[in-house]
């Protein structure tokens, strides 16, 4: 039998040098009894590890092992060491995939060991609460803005404070502080993190002013009328109360939690201050009229078809009030419904970098579309563009026409089918017609080309760039006539 | 006033906002500028209340003086509830405190609206801007936005909090006229709208230029209150979804409406929702991380609600008998989180140990699925689901009869 003997709290280096001479030795799990420091004086004499094999090579052990092994080892379990050991040896004797077994008995046991241990650290996070000790008047403190030291007693259930003590130096960087548990203490001093032996309750302070104020902001924020006592405890254990501030209070809040809110659901309604009237709801249809700018607003409550349900807001056209020329796209996309403004997406961007290259300034142009608002279906976290049927370009079609009799363009450039299927003719062939110039008894000019979006979605390059260069060629021939005129 | 007597009244005021989390912030701490605070992904609950409500954050009413009238408002501009309203001091001095005794995770600073919008939301935002530079202070930041305040104030909003939220409020457009009369849906949503746009413009930017301005890094969240208006559950999870698509919601809170003090007349005070509520959650679940629709959930034949004493993966399973039962060795992950009482986590673990080993009754057991309730649905090596007994005595046999607190 051999015996290791470790140091009190997680002493995982000990145990790491241990095991691998134990391993180089061959000495089976059952052949090791592992102790910590001060059991093992009250034995008799035992065999010391004797590293004869030193010369082979220590076996390579994957990191995820070893990050369990160092979770485990912080377990307050009296047997994690051999059950560490035990693990090793299994892992290294055949059984390589030892830990994807999740439901091998061992491997639970140190799996749920690390799970303690984290949990444990994730409420010492938690759950620590330090108090204000200012310090005496005259005692140098450097950078710091006044002379408080603050100081917590905790009481942790495994041997965590090392591995949580850096996590306190991230956050309270700038604090002096320490951290009292009764196996070890941690401090920082605003620069240096250090350890020192464990202390008791006493050895920190009893009271901190501001204590009065959180319980009073528990007291505050606990609604009476949900009391879920038990969901409480399952967060927030018993175990952990005593050294809560606020938790004196839970007896009183569990207790007064029923009548109160009888109180509330019994008491008589107090007459108001004031006494208002509920708005009326916006009617369902709205007609436009007067200015460009009645309009706009007008449109903003406009419910002509369901669209309006799902979508953020309406997107009106923009653009000078007597601009010459108008493009009239579909419809908004997902960045125009956010946003409220047309073409601002992806198309909008290609757009706006095909008109710079004909040599048209944005700025002059009225830019709408022919459907005033986004119309998608929902696939998980994207919205899928899907296209307007007849009736709800129908509905929206009033709007159109009342932007183009307000504006008055000289021309007007249709983006896409659907655009030109509502001011040119009602089945308008884009590909055979594209380009070619249509004329309103009014005088006014229409010409349709393709929708930017055409050109985003062809994905073969020699394409996609030939078909760009015959949409600029299109809007470089509105340009020209546009300065003929 | 005296800060604690105001302190009272302002906690009070603001827990009725179910959303404390204060996860999802980028990673960040202390040790450079020496300052105090950090935030590291994972939100931390420093406290919990007999309500089982975590407290994470300490959330707080700058002042609960409103103009407005929300009839499920306990700071409504009718009630008679006492006012009171902290200086901006005030809030930067005990979010400071709470923080350095490690009370807290950080401030989630709302408000009435007192005179204008612009006016309140230059106040919450002057808060996190001292905090911030002032304080050194790294910890969480939650603003709530005034949907129509100006886009400045919303980007120095953005700028110094983590997160930014506006609550949707009830789940259609005529409860929000009813009991909300100065609120709009169309604001609202534009808001949120608006919010996205700069929360991923602010990240796109931020991936290319290091030292591009942040914009509430850790995304928005909305609340909506269940039971004050006669709204479905199927249109309570409607308007959910279009808030996850439409905005990229992080989360839809759900708040039972629950008695407050001075309360409208018009509204049915009673005990809070609470378990419709909890369903309500597991049925969000359901849609984000399991591939439900609502359709499948809260169908529109006669099952609008969802039932109360049974979750509502397990009514969907026992609507729908033909889908099972699943083999757990072979099935595809999609499948296997369709079977009642195996989450994600589970699911995950299962196909991780099916790669090595056939599965038997025993190994489900110990990966702690409750088998009660999954037994029926499945087959395994060693198990095949008794021969199947009609719905409603299966039914019976789901419920759980040990029913805990949740239903007293």
């Amino acid at each position: 039998m051999r015996v290791v003997a470790l140091k009190e709290g997680a002493d995982f280096d000990g145990w790491r040098q241990a095991a691998r001479t134990l391993l180089l030795d061959e000495v089976p799990p059952e052949k090791v009894t592992w102790l910590v420091t001060g059991e093992a004086s009250l034995l008799p004499d035992h065999d010391a590890p004797t590293a004869q094999a030193s010369a082979r090579p220590a076996p390579r052990i994957p990191a995820e092992f070893l990050g369990l092994m160092q979770s485990l080892i912080c377990h307050s379990d009296p047997q994690r060491y051999g059950l560490a050991y035990r693990l090793l040896w299994r892992l290294t004797h055949g059984e390589r995939q030892l830990l994807q077994l999740i439901t091998d008995a061992d491997v639970m046991r140190a799996r749920n060991a690390e799970k303690n241990v984290r949990r444990d650290s994730h409420k010492m996070k938690a759950f620590v609460r330090f108090r204000e000790v200012k310090a005496a008047d005259g005692e140098p403190v450097g950078a710091f803005a006044n002379n408080s030291v603050f100081i917590a007693w905790f009481e942790p259930s495994h041997y965590i404070v090392e591995r949580v003590a850096p996590f306190f130096v991230r956050r309270f960087t700038g604090m002096r502080w320490s951290i009292l548990t009764p196996y070890r203490s941690a401090h920082w001093d605003g620069e240096t993190l250090s350890f020192s032996a464990g202390a008791t309750k006493a050895d920190a302070p009893s009271e901190d002013v501001l204590e009065d104020y959180w319980r009073t902001y528990y007291a505050s924020i606990f609604n009476p009328a949900r009391l879920k006592v038990q969901a409480m405890q399952s967060e927030m254990p018993v175990k952990y109360w005593k050294n809560l501030p606020e938790a004196q209070l839970i007896p009183s809040l569990i207790r007064e939690a029923r009548p109160r809110t009888l109180a509330m659901v019994e008491a008589e309604a107090t007459t108001p201050k004031k006494r208002f009237a509920a708005p009326e709801l916006r009617s369902a249809v709205v007609q436009p009229q007067g200015s460009l700018a009645e309009l706009r607003a007008q449109a903003r409550d406009c419910r002509g078809c369901a669209l309006w349900q799902p979508a953020t807001q309406t997107v009106f056209g923009e653009g000078p009030e007597h601009a010459q020329l108008m493009l009239v796209g579909e419809q908004p996309g997902d960045q125009e419904d956010l946003a409220g403004r047309p073409f601002i997406g992806p198309a909008g961007r290609l757009l706006d970098k095909a008109l710079l290259e004909a040599g048209l300034d944005r700025k002059t142009l009225y830019v709408t579309n022919a459907v005033k608002h986004f119309k998608f279906t929902a696939r998980n976290i994207f919205r899928q563009h899907q296209g307007a049927n007849a009736e709800e370009q129908r509905a929206c079609r009033p709007w159109l026409q009342a932007e183009i009799q307000r504006v008055r363009p000289k021309l007007i450039l249709c983006l896409g089918a659907t655009a030109a299927s509502n001011l040119i003719a009602a089945d308008f062939p884009l590909l055979a017609q594209r380009g070619q110039w249509h004329r309103w008894p009014d005088g006014t000019q229409l010409m349709a080309t393709v929708h930017p979006s055409y050109l985003l979605r062809l994905k073969e390059p020699a394409a996609r760039a030939r078909e760009t260069a015959a949409f600029v060629q299109d809007l470089r021939r509105v340009a020209e006539i546009l300065t003929a005129a | 006033m005296e800060t604690l007597a105001k302190l009272a009244i302002l906690a009070d005021a603001a827990k009725y906002d179910a959303s404390c989390a204060s996860s999802g912030a980028e990673s960040r701490n202390s040790l450079k500028n020496g300052g105090i605070g950090s935030t590291e992904g994972m939100g931390i609950c420093h406290a919990y209340a007999p309500d089982g409500r975590c407290i994470s954050l300490l959330k707080i009413l700058l002042t609960n003086f409103c103009t407005y009238d929300c009839v499920y408002c306990v700071n409504r501009r009718s009630s008679n509830v006492q006012r009171a309203r902290f200086t901006v001091d005030e809030v930067v001095g005990l979010t400071m405190n709470f923080y350095k005794r490690n009370y807290i995770e950080g401030l989630f600073l709302s408000s009435g609206i007192i005179r204008s919008a612009d006016y309140t939301m230059e106040q919450l935002v002057e808060v996190a801007r001292k905090l911030r530079v002032e304080q050194k202070f790294g910890g969480y930041i939650h603003l709530k936005t005034i949907p129509d305040a100006a886009p400045e104030l919303l980007a120095a909003a953005g700028r110094w909090a983590d997160r930014l939220s506006i609550n949707i409020e009830l789940p259609t457009e005529e409860g929000l006229a009813r009991l909300a009369p100065e609120k709009n849906l169309r604001d609202i949503r534009g808001a949120m709208g608006n919010l996205r746009l700069n929360i991923e413009n602010a990240k796109e930017e931020r991936s290319t230029a290091k030292g591009a301005p942040r914009f509430a890094p850790a995304g928005q969240s909305t609340q909506m209150i269940v039971g004050a208006d006669a709204s479905s559950d199927r249109k309570i999870l409607q308007t959910s979804t279009n808030l996850y698509g439409n905005y990229k919601m992080r989360r839809v809170y759900y708040s039972a409406f629950s008695p407050i003090p001075d309360a409208a007349k018009s509204l049915p005070l009673m005990a809070p929702p609470l378990i419709r509520e909890h369903r309500l959650y597991q049925a969000d679940w359901l849609l984000r991380f399991y591939g439900f629709t609502v359709e499948d959930i809260a169908p529109v034949d006669g099952q609008e609600n969802l039932a109360l004493d049974i979750d509502p993966k397990a009514a969907w399973a026992l609507r729908n008998r033909e889908v099972f039962p699943v083999d757990v060795q072979r099935a595809p992950r999609e499948t296997l989180l369709k079977v009642p009482g195996l989450g994600v986590k589970t699911v995950d673990r299962i196909l991780a140990l099916r790669r090595h080993k056939t599965l038997r009754y025993e190994d489900l057991v110990r990966l702690k699925a409750p088998m009660k309730k999954a037994a029926p649905f499945v087959t395994l090596a060693d198990h095949k689901p008794r021969a199947q007994p009609e719905s409603s005595a299966l039914r019976r046999e789901l419920v759980p009869t040990q029913q805990g607190e949740l239903f007293a």
